[in-house]
């Protein structure tokens, strides 16, 4: 097999770029928002959940066509980035991120909200009455609880970023080193008929997929083998 | 019991609340020491009236600790959970899964006490692993515990931070009858070497006689009757009366053993009442509480030397009251009144009676009866 080409090359550092920013974003507003979600009896939370389970059933290019409309020049987000002097968003790296944050918010708030729904009000009430404030409880109770939960939102926020492909064609285009992410390279390759450069690519994606969930279940089913607590 | 101890830091409490048809609304005045009991029904609100107290949940009104307001709507005031000086204990335990018992029981310690005092706590600490006997617990983890062990572990825990109050939600609920007796014990060293107010909510007569030195009788978000233990179940007035567990808890010492017949003499109220029970191995001069259950107690208008019954105690009638049902009535008899310790006032115990027999004997308030005690329960 011949060697990947620099511009392959250059599209598997993009997507490894745009996957972990994005998940870094992805777990910044997710936690927050499942957290809401998990203990609200705000009679908002069924929208707010709608809200974010809607990329999961939207074609991704639909919810790229919107948001390319949205980011646009004439676009609300567009005009206000915009006047913000941070200039538009389409075909740039970081509107690729905004449109990926949205497009993999499900994977990510989904585990963090069922691993938060499972830790008993009990549990921290408890930790309330030893002493512990609200922040406190979250870092010392919420989050070793819920670490499954973490794992397996940012490995499903991260592989969905590597893999989206309508989005990130609607958003950012194919802008060698901006914006042609692997998925997009890939297509390329099939397009020009260059099948061996395409299995350089798809394999690739192959063996890294097996790899990432192999350890992801291997680390979820580990018991916790700290027994104390962290010291502050 | 703890009657002797000063009293210190009582607890107030003023609280309201409504959910949909259910108002709770209860003033509460509870001493500070002992275990103050909150018993009724389920759905009565005395687990909601706790978790006001530790603030878990907002009701409106006023909670003090001694001179430590911990909520007042009428200054807009209020202590969030974290910040309240007290230990709590529900019935599942709620034991952190992911620490190990140790770990548990430092948790508390460590926020409540800055590195320097911690040492201090942790004497403490000590000695209430200690008491509760989990030593060989330390290291394993909740998951790994039975339910009487992880509810000792809870009760540890609580206490680690040394707290001026200690709530426990119906600590006993969730465990078998087994386990249960196992755990009865420990509580009761407990309430004894704790000097600090425990607030005890339970809906079981049973747990409350045998721990309690103050009894907060609630029904439907009120507070039906409060006040010492022996002295509120002795009151014949009380829905507590009408059922078939009426009756009163007594303070006894452990006087004589008899070889010969297997039984023991306790002393109720001085020595003027003698009482003839079965020996269970008590040790001479211990203090015991037990219960006489109203059923268990039959009046005659003399002393009956032809019967069965040996316990058969002077006394006067004191109050009558209708019973639960319509054959038979609750009366009070004063015993030991006028015995040779002269300042003692003697006892009250309850006896159910037909509203027939109380007829027949011309029974009526004001006059001498003899009380025959059938049974008693020894409570520890």
């Amino acid at each position: 097999m011949s060697p990947m080409s620099p511009s392959d090359w250059s599209a598997v550092f993009l997507t490894a770029q745009l996957a972990a920013t994005s998940t870094l974003v992805l777990l910044l507003i997710g936690t927050p928002l499942a957290w809401w979600l998990a203990r609200t009896r705000s009679p908002l939370k069924p929208l707010a959940a709608a809200v974010v389970t809607l990329p999961l059933v939207l074609p991704p290019t639909v919810l790229g066509f919107y948001l390319l409309l949205l980011m646009g020049p004439h676009g609300p987000v567009g005009a206000a980035t915009q006047a913000l002097g941070l200039g538009r968003l389409p075909f740039t790296f970081g509107g690729l991120v905004v449109a990926s944050v949205l497009a993999s918010l499900p994977f990510v708030v989904q585990p963090l909200l069922q691993a938060f729904e499972a830790i008993p009000e009990q549990t921290l009430e408890a930790a309330a009455t030893l002493r512990a404030g609200p922040l406190d409880r979250f870092f010392s109770v919420v989050l070793p609880l819920a670490r499954p939960g973490f794992l397996t939102a940012t490995v499903l926020g991260f592989a969905h970023t590597v893999g989206e492909f309508g989005v990130v064609l609607m958003i950012g285009g194919n802008i060698e080193g901006s914006t042609r992410v692997l998925s997009v390279a890939l297509y390329d390759h099939v397009e020009a008929a260059d099948f061996a450069a395409a299995h350089r690519l798809a394999a690739g994606m192959v063996v890294f997929a097996v790899v990432v969930v192999a350890v992801m279940y291997a680390v979820n089913r580990r018991p916790r083998d700290t027994d104390t607590e962290a010291k502050a | 019991m703890s009657q002797a101890r000063t009293e210190r830091k009582p607890l107030h409490a003023q609280l309201r609340a409504e959910r949909g048809a259910f108002l709770l609304d209860v003033s509460l005045e509870l001493p500070g020491t002992g275990v103050s009991a909150l018993f009724g029904p389920s759905g009565c609100g005395k687990t909601t009236v706790l978790r006001a107290l530790a603030g878990l949940y907002r009701a409106t009104g006023r909670v003090a600790l001694g001179g430590v307001v911990w909520q007042d709507d009428a200054r807009g005031q209020w202590t969030p959970t974290h910040q309240r000086a007290l230990g709590y204990v529900i019935q599942e335990a709620a034991l952190f899964p992911h620490l190990n018992v140790l770990a548990n029981l430092q948790y508390g310690l460590r926020r409540a006490a800055a590195a320097a005092q911690q040492g201090a706590l942790q004497n403490g600490l000590d000695e209430v692993i200690e008491l509760l006997g989990i030593a060989p617990l330390l290291a394993r983890r909740p998951a790994t515990l039975s339910g009487g062990e992880r509810q000792r572990v809870a009760i540890a825990r609580a206490l680690s931070t040394r707290p001026q109050l200690l709530l426990m939600d119906e600590p006993l609920a969730a465990l078998d009858a087994g386990r249960k007796a196992e755990l009865l014990p420990y509580l009761t060293r407990l309430q004894r070497s704790q000097d600090i107010p425990i607030v005890y909510v339970s809906h079981s007569l049973d747990e409350v006689v045998q721990l309690a030195d103050h009894l907060v009788l609630m029904d439907a978000g009120k507070v039906l009757a409060s006040g010492p233990l022996a002295q509120t179940l002795a009151r014949v007035d009380l829905p507590l009366a009408l059922g078939d567990q009426a009756g009163v808890v007594l303070q006894a010492v452990v006087a004589e053993s008899d070889a010969t017949w297997h039984l023991l003499r306790l002393d109720v109220a001085g020595a003027v009442l003698p009482l003839w029970v079965r020996d269970a191995g008590q040790t001479m001069g211990q203090a015991v509480r037990l219960r006489v259950l109203a059923r268990d107690v039959s009046l005659a208008t003399a002393p009956q030397p032809g019967s069965s019954i040996g316990n058969q105690w002077p006394g006067t009638l004191e109050a009558v009251a209708d019973d639960g049902h319509a054959s038979s009535v609750l009366v009070r008899v004063r015993v030991g009144a006028d015995g040779p310790v002269g300042k003692t006032l003697g006892v009250a115990v309850l006896a159910r009676l037909t509203r027939r027999s109380f007829q027949h004997l011309r029974l009526g308030i004001g006059q001498a009866v003899w009380a025959q005690v059938k049974t008693v329960a020894l409570l520890d």
